[in-house]
Formats: structure tokens, C-alpha cells, sequence
């Protein structure tokens, strides 16, 4: 009994080295969304082409994508082409114009193309902070029922797409 | 000499105009000021490495702290404050984090070790005592 | 040419540092007193090569030598020649080569001193030493070389140092904090030798007392520069974050005075000989651990380095070899370890072990709120943040339950003491620290806590005051004479406590008595922040070496005088694209006033945070008297005699 208890401090290091081990190459940055396994909160947003005002009951019901985009986001230039060959595929996308202006957004569209279904305008990121959104871009995938099923922080590119595309059911 | 003291007085009044400093937020109460500022210091910012909402320059920072801002003058109690931000950003958000089951031992493992401390130091004085009792 | 010297030369020293871990231990299995012998120019010249690298990898900082990789991502030719040496520190593979610089030292430090050492324990000592110094040169060597280059495209300049980092605390804390950590090393090295050659009665805590004084002084001031230059460098005007990295450097500072606590035990009485040894272990694994903490990426803090997963597998692998090996040993050794000697509920014994215990409990503290999102996460059940308020909630009372011990402990003697010695003078600082601390927050309109706390802090100073002038007015000589007899251990001792006491003083004054205002101020305008009178005079812009600036000056007034000038700087780094805050301060024995920039608002009005602290300077005041504590404990006469003398 003693000398089990000299063991203890062994015992309680090698538990916290697999803690380690475990947690080890994971990203930490990498943080959940909140609404994951939730409905797509309510909204009135004015869409930026034809200043309609939509709901969410206006959004699709085959699985779709939100991207949340601005043309002051360096990482939103960088991402837009994947937009453009995703939309060309038949992905459909929700934008958000997050936090930004009117003209510009419109510019930047005419300029390199329309990867989106809808762009709705959420100019003092209301919308964006009851989706939990940290900047820009960032996307969420919903699935046919309206959840929010995964959430995707930075660029979407060819190389995580298809994890991405593993959630659109 | 008249003459000179109304021009003093005049330059005093118009540097007494341009003391108007505006805080950069206003509070109807002081109060409300104090629960801000401590609100502000106990949520994370999302975005950043590790750090409050109080410290951060982040854009997000800077949103949430004005949405925090805007909720206290609308007369939200600090709990809805916080259970907003948690259905939005999870429970990352606080630095406090909430007592449930799963932080049992975080926010009693201490007092716990606090108890199996000196349960020690009795049992070891008192085998000491023993020890005493037959050395004498 | 001269990097791949370097190189070689860091090559060289891990054969040596090899041949340290290896042959003494030889010798003292096969009872070869020649190879014991071999210890000591072993170390001589493992230290040495590691020295040359050093030196080398300086050397290619100050000549501007982009072809080093490492000096290409850190450095540049416009960087002030200070930053530009400590820019050496400045990322991970040469804050690292600093590490092993530093461990070497103290390894030539402790073969200097080898002689007060019994013959056959002091190369087994250097042997331990040297098994760290392969864990740590082969981590260098292995995954992070600071002298790969660049070669053929040499780029024509740097990316330049960190501009965070490009600040005089830079140049000062790093070095003193490794100092701190690495010197842990030696009190480790002490106890596995005891483990090793069987020796565990009370010689190897005498011979590690100083040594674990002298390390923990540097902890102290490491940790203190660190508070004060984030204090004035991150421009809100904390000093403590709970963020897991100043945890990281707080665990071992925590349990290394816990140590220094129960070596004096150990050494003066025998007693906890088997605790003593678990504690140097424990010490010496949170400084490991906080090295995997900051250098793994497995934690998100302001402070870390750049997350590299192949150099967290090696230092957990060092943690597994270093800590579980020394674990393994103690739990086969210790166990045969049993005390003689008895002591009583009021010895001294039963205080210090008192003081253990919460010390022990306050450093499992932090370790919990430090990794508790690390293990939440590993468990699958999410994402939690542990902050500062569960820290304030959690380890303030347990700490201040210490400190209430801590005045009494010195009061009482070996073995045994009369409950009446305690009783007079116990209640009568009692009293009147009550009294005193509650006049302090009926004047100042405190709260509770902060009562509670000055009631300690006052119980602190009366009952030290009142031990020290017992013992100087005892006995017939007068009280100068009796003064000086006094060991400087025990006015080391003396010292560090009140050290505490300033800094508790520091934290509760500035956190019941610290004013903030966030303002919107265009030059001319004026605001009054807790009596004083802030005017914003104008607003310049300057040019220094590597940066531009946009420079404010304001005037504080107090009743209608000027009190202070202060100039705050929003400095942008054109190399790194980076924009950062110079705040500026008035430093004072009561109070700071302490203006740092926002944000530019619209036309010339600014945002301004400024705010006036109370007291604040006596945080870092009360860790300087700390560390002064160590170092005069440490040179406490006892210590130079040679061992057997």
C-alpha cells in the first residue's frame, strides 16, 4: 500500500503525457461553431441586387451554403475564383456582404463574377454575430432541413472542400 | 488693467469650451458603466490568440463590445448578456466558465486538494505523535 | 562558413554532453575513480562548444548574415544594433539555443563548485546534468537548428524582429526567466544523484539550498520584468493575464518555493527527506512542461511561439524520458526512505509542512485551470476558456490562507514550540492589524476583500517585525550587535516575506483603486481622470529607425500644476506591415498615470485610453525584495565551507 503510493506521481504524469499526446497536431485555433445542429436564426435582411427583403423562409431547401464575404477582406480575394468554379458546379450559395458597402460590392461582382444564389446585405454585422461569425470568410454548410451542419473558418479552397462537401446532405 | 483681465477671462472661457471630452461610450449610470467594464473583461474575444473583449482591437472585439454596450442600456441583465453571447459563440467565450457537471472538478478540485492537504498534515502530525509518545 | 562552425561545434558538444551522461556514471557503478574524474572537463567543454555557437549565431545576427534562415526571420539591416543581439531570442530555435547556453552555464557553475561535494556525488551530479543538457541539445540539433541557411537565394534583407518584441524587456527577460527555469535543473540533478547513489539523508538538501535559492531569485525577477514589461508594452495596462504562458513560468515558481521551504526542513532536521526529493522533481518537470506548453502549440495564448507538432512529440518524448525516468526512480527509491526524527503540531516542522501543503495546493491550482480546457478538449466535450476570473475566485483565498501562516511559521522553533510564545504576540498583531486595515478602507471607502487582504497584510508586517525585534533584544548585548549576528539567511527570509506582503499591497490597491476612461480627444481638449487633469496638447509625427509614428503629447495637472508630460506613440512597422501602441506613463511611488492611443477617429480627435493605477509600481517592487530575499539567503555563510569541514 506504502509502496503503491510512491507509484501515484507516476501515475498521474503518464495520464497527463497521453492528454498531451492526444492533443498534440491538433489545430487549438480551431473552434466549433455554437450553431452547429441548430436552425438558421431568424433574419430580415434587403438583398443587394434587387433590394428585395428577405426571411429566413426565403432561404433554399436543397442543402446550400452561407459565405459570409466583404470586399475589404483580403482572404475573400483569394477565395472568390473556388466560389466561382463551386457555383459553376451547381453548389448553391448564400452570400452575405458582411460589413461593408453597398457600391463597392456591387463593383467587386461585376468585376469577378457572381457565385451566388442571393446576396443579402448585412452592413453592421448583426446577422453575422447571430451566426457566430468572427470575420471574414467564413462559410456554413445547411443541410436539407434548414441545421446548420458545419462551419468553416478562413478560405475555401480544393483542398478542404471535399470534408466540406461531406457535409452537404 | 480691466481690459486685460476680460481677455484672460475670455481665453479661459474658450478653453473651458474645448474641455467637452467625450467618453467614448456613455453609460445613463454609473452602474451600468461598472457592469460593462467587468462584463468586457470576463468574454473572450472569438478571433484572437487569448485575449477579453476589453483588451482586443479586433473588428469583432470592437462589434461585441458596442453589442455589449447596447444591451446594458437596454436594461439586460448580466446572465442574458452572457447566454447571448454563449448560443452565438459557445461557451468559449467565457473566462468563467459555467459550473455544470464537466467543471465539477475545475472549480472544486482545488478545495477538494485543499481537504486531502490537511487530512495529510493531520494524519502526519499525529503519527509523529505516536512516534513521540514511544521514543519518550 | 562561420554558421556551419557553429553547427559543428553544437554537434560536438552533444558527444560531449553524451560522454558527461554516460562515463561518470560508469565510474561510479564500476567504482573507477578515473572516470569520475572525467566529469568535470566534460562539462568544461560541452559548455565551451555551446558557447562558441552562441557567440557564432550573434555574430551573424550583428553582421546582418540573411544566408542563416533564422537570422533572415528575425532580424534586419535596419534594426538598432541592440534589437538586433537580442533579436537572437526572439523566435524559437535561438530562444532555445539560449536555453541550452544557459543550462550549460549552470552545469560549469555546479562543476566549479564540485570540490564542496563528496568526492563520488559530485560527478553523478554532473551526469544528471548531462543527460539534460542531450535532451535538450539533441531537441536543438534535431528539429530546430538556428543555423540552417539560405543558400543559393540569400534575400537581400530580413523580415524583421517581432516589433512586440522589439522593446528593452526583451532584451532583459528572457535571459533572467531561463535563468529561473533552467536553475532548476541543478536542485533536479541533486535529488536524482541522491536517488542514484542511495544518499538521501539530509547532506544533498544542504548542497541544493543555495543553488535553489539563487534559481528561484531569477524566477522571481523573470517573472516580475515579465509583469512589468506587460504592463507598459500592451497598452491596456494589465500585469497579470492568467495566460497559460505566464502559468507556464508561475507552476514552477509556485512549487519552486515550496522547495526552497522544505530543503530547509530537510537539511535542518531530517524530516520529509522523500518529499523533498518528489518536490525537486516536480519543480523541475513544470519548468519542462511549460517549455512544452509555449513551444508544442497544443495552447493558445498571446505569448507562444509558431506551433510546430514534430517539436511537441520530442519534448513530450524528453518529458517521458526526464520526468517519467526520475518518477520511476523515486517511486522504486523513496519508498525505503523513512523519517526518525519527530516534531510537534507547533514545531516549526508542522508550519513549514503547512506551507508546503498550500503551496503544493496553489501550484495544482494553476496546473488544473492551465490544462482543464486541454483535457475538456481531448475528452471530446468541447471548447472552454479558463480566465482570470476563475483564477481571482479560485487561488486568492487559498493564497492568502497562506500568507495568514506565513507570519506565524518563523515565530515558532524546531520541534516544539510554548503555545504562549505564540499566543501574546499572536493576538495582539492581530488586533491591530484588524484595526489598521479596517481604518485604511473606512477612509478609502474598500470593500471586504480588500479589507481582508490590507488585515493580512498588516498581520504579515507586525508579527515579522515583532520576531525580529525579539530576536535582537534578547539576550545582553545591545540590539545593533545582535542585529548583525543574525544569519543573512534569516534576513534573506525576512526580506522575501515582506516582498510578499508589498506586492499583496500592489495587487489590492491597484484593483480597488485603479481608474479607466476610454475618450474621444482632439489636441486642446481636456478630461479629468480621478483628479487629475489630462490635456491633449498635440499630435506630431516622428520618424525612428525602422518605424513611423504618429506621437501625442499630453499634460496631467493636478490642483492646477503640471505634474507629467506624457508622450504615447501609435508606431507602424513598414517591414512586418505592423501597427503598434507605445503607451506612455508616469511612473510614481503611489500611482501611474498611465495614456495609451486608440483608434484615429474622424477629423483629429483620437481615441485615448487613460487611466491612473494606485500602487501599482509596488507589484514589482515587492518581487525585487523577493528576489533579493533568494540571493541573500543563498549567500548565507554556511554554504562556502567544504563538504566534510
Amino acid at each position: 500500500m506504502r509502496k503503491l503510493l510512491f507509484f501515484m506521481p507516476l501515475a498521474v504524469f503518464l495520464i497527463l503525457g497521453v492528454v498531451f499526446y492526444l492533443q498534440l497536431g491538433k489545430d487549438a485555433q480551431y473552434m466549433p461553431s455554437a450553431l452547429v445542429g441548430k436552425k438558421v436564426p431568424e433574419f430580415t435582411l434587403v438583398s443587394l441586387q434587387d433590394d428585395q427583403v428577405y426571411t429566413h423562409k426565403d432561404l433554399p431547401d436543397t442543402p446550400y451554403l452561407i459565405n459570409f464575404w466583404g470586399t475589404w477582406c483580403p482572404a475573400c480575394h483569394v477565395e472568390h475564383p473556388f466560389l466561382m468554379e463551386l457555383a459553376n458546379s451547381g453548389v448553391p450559395i448564400v452570400g452575405i456582404d458582411y460589413k461593408d458597402q453597398k457600391d463597392l460590392a456591387v463593383q467587386w461582382l461585376e468585376q469577378k463574377g457572381n457565385p451566388y444564389q442571393v446576396i443579402l446585405m448585412d452592413e453592421i454585422g448583426n446577422f453575422g454575430v447571430d451566426m457566430g461569425v468572427t470575420g471574414a470568410p467564413e462559410t456554413f454548410v445547411v443541410d436539407r432541413s434548414g441545421v446548420v451542419v458545419y462551419r468553416h473558418q478562413g478560405v475555401i479552397n480544393a483542398e478542404n472542400w471535399p470534408e466540406i462537401k461531406g457535409y452537404m446532405k | 488693467m480691466m481690459l486685460i483681465r476680460n481677455v484672460f477671462l475670455s481665453i479661459a472661457m474658450l478653453l473651458s469650451l474645448s474641455v467637452i471630452a467625450q467618453e467614448q461610450m456613455t453609460f445613463s449610470s454609473e452602474l451600468n458603466k461598472t457592469r460593462y467594464q467587468s462584463l468586457v473583461e470576463e468574454l473572450r474575444c472569438p478571433k484572437c490568440q487569448n485575449q477579453n473583449l476589453a483588451d482586443s482591437g479586433s473588428g469583432i472585439a470592437v462589434d461585441l463590445r458596442e453589442l455589449v454596450h447596447q444591451m446594458i442600456e437596454q436594461g439586460k441583465t448580466d446572465q442574458e448578456i452572457v447566454d447571448y453571447m454563449v448560443a452565438r459563440y459557445g461557451s468559449f467565450v467565457l473566462y468563467r466558465p459555467q459550473h455544470s457537471t464537466a467543471t465539477f472538478l475545475l472549480w472544486y478540485g482545488p478545495f477538494i486538494l485543499l481537504g486531502i492537504g490537511l487530512l495529510a498534515f493531520i494524519s502526519v502530525v499525529r503519527m509523529n505523535r505516536k512516534r513521540r509518545g514511544r521514543d519518550l | 562558413m562561420f554558421p556551419e562552425i557553429g553547427q559543428f561545434s553544437l554537434i560536438l558538444s552533444l558527444f560531449f554532453a553524451l560522454s558527461l551522461a554516460l562515463v561518470p556514471l560508469i565510474g561510479y557503478w564500476k567504482g573507477n575513480r578515473l572516470l569520475l574524474e572525467t566529469a568535470r572537463p566534460l562539462t568544461f567543454i560541452m559548455s565551451a562548444l555551446v558557447l562558441v555557437s552562441f557567440v557564432i549565431l550573434s555574430l551573424s545576427f550583428l553582421t546582418d548574415d540573411f544566408s542563416v534562415l533564422y537570422v533572415a526571420q528575425n532580424s534586419n539591416s535596419q534594426l538598432p544594433v541592440w534589437y538586433k543581439f537580442s533579436a537572437l531570442w526572439g523566435g524559437h530555435e535561438g530562444s532555445l539555443l539560449l536555453w541550452v547556453l544557459i543550462l550549460s552555464g549552470w552545469c560549469s557553475a555546479v562543476a566549479l563548485k564540485i570540490r564542496t561535494l563528496p568526492e563520488d556525488i559530485g560527478p553523478v551530479v554532473l551526469a544528471v546534468l548531462g543527460v539534460v543538457c542531450v535532451g535538450f541539445l539533441s531537441f536543438l540539433l534535431f528539429t530546430s537548428s538556428p543555423f540552417a541557411r539560405l543558400l543559393p537565394d540569400v534575400p537581400a534583407d530580413g523580415g524583421d524582429l517581432n516589433p512586440l518584441l522589439q522593446d528593452f524587456g526583451l532584451i532583459v527577460h528572457p535571459p533572467v526567466l531561463y535563468m529561473g527555469y533552467v536553475g532548476f535543473s541543478v536542485a533536479f540533478a541533486f535529488a536524482v544523484a541522491a536517488l542514484i547513489t542511495g544518499n538521501l539523508n539530509a547532506s544533498w538538501a544542504r548542497w541544493a539550498r543555495p543553488w535553489t535559492a539563487v534559481s528561484w531569485a531569477f524566477l522571481t525577477l523573470g517573472i516580475t520584468l515579465g509583469s512589468w514589461w506587460a504592463y507598459y508594452e500592451l497598452g491596456w495596462g494589465g500585469w497579470w493575464f492568467w495566460d497559460p504562458v505566464e502559468n507556464a513560468s508561475f507552476m514552477p515558481w509556485l512549487a519552486g518555493t515550496a522547495l526552497l521551504h522544505s530543503l530547509a526542513v530537510t537539511e535542518k532536521r531530517g524530516v520529509f527527506k522523500s518529499w523533498t526529493v518528489l518536490l525537486a522533481i516536480f519543480t523541475f518537470s513544470l519548468s519542462l512542461l511549460g517549455a512544452f506548453l509555449v513551444r508544442s502549440g497544443v495552447l493558445t495564448s498571446v505569448h507562444s511561439f509558431a506551433a510546430d507538432p514534430t517539436r511537441g512529440i520530442f519534448i513530450l518524448a524528453l518529458l517521458l524520458v526526464l520526468v517519467g525516468g526520475s518518477l520511476l526512480l523515486y517511486a522504486i527509491r523513496a519508498a525505503e526512505v523513512r523519517s526518525t526524527v519527530s516534531f510537534g503540531v507547533t514545531g516549526r516542522e508542522a508550519w513549514l509542512l503547512l506551507n508546503n501543503i498550500l503551496l503544493t495546493v496553489l501550484t495544482l491550482t494553476v496546473l488544473l485551470g492551465t490544462l482543464y480546457p486541454l483535457i475538456f478538449d481531448a475528452l471530446g466535450l468541447g471548447k472552454i476558456s479558463v480566465g482570470a476570473p476563475y483564477f481571482n475566485s479560485v487561488f486568492a483565498p487559498i493564497a492568502l490562507l497562506l500568507m495568514v501562516f506565513m507570519a506565524v511559521g518563523p515565530l515558532s522553533k524546531w520541534h516544539h514550540t510554548k503555545f504562549r510564545v505564540f499566543f501574546k504576540v499572536c493576538s495582539i498583531s492581530a488586533f491591530i492589524a484588524t484595526l489598521s486595515a479596517g481604518l485604511v478602507v473606512y477612509c478609502y471607502e474598500f470593500d471586504f476583500i480588500a479589507w481582508l487582504s490590507l488585515a493580512v497584510a498588516f498581520w504579515v508586517v507586525f508579527l515579522s517585525f515583532s520576531d525580529w525585534f525579539g530576536k535582537v533584544s534578547a539576550g545582553t548585548k545591545g540590539i545593533i550587535p545582535r542585529a548583525r549576528q543574525l544569519p543573512r539567511n534569516y534576513y534573506g527570509m525576512l526580506l522575501a516575506h515582506l516582498g510578499l506582503v508589498v506586492t499583496l499591497v500592489g495587487i489590492v490597491l491597484v484593483s480597488v483603486n485603479s481608474h479607466e476612461s476610454m475618450l474621444r480627444l482632439s489636441p486642446g481638449d481636456r478630461a479629468t481622470v480621478a483628479g487629475y487633469e489630462f490635456q491633449f496638447d498635440q499630435m506630431e509625427q516622428v520618424k525612428g529607425p525602422n518605424y513611423v509614428a504618429s506621437k501625442g503629447q499630453f499634460t496631467a495637472y493636478k490642483a492646477g500644476k503640471a505634474v507629467a508630460v506624457l508622450h504615447p506613440e501609435k508606431r507602424f512597422f513598414s517591414t512586418r506591415q505592423q501597427v503598434m501602441t507605445e503607451a506612455a506613463l508616469d511612473a510614481g511611488f503611489t500611482r501611474d498615470l498611465y495614456v495609451s492611443l486608440g483608434e484615429r477617429l474622424e477629423g483629429s480627435a483620437w481615441g485615448v485610453r487613460i487611466y491612473v493605477k494606485s500602487f501599482v509600481r509596488w507589484i514589482w517592487l515587492g518581487g525585487l525584495m523577493m528576489m533579493a530575499g533568494g540571493l541573500l539567503a543563498a549567500l548565507d555563510k554556511r554554504y562556502r565551507k567544504r563538504a566534510g569541514v
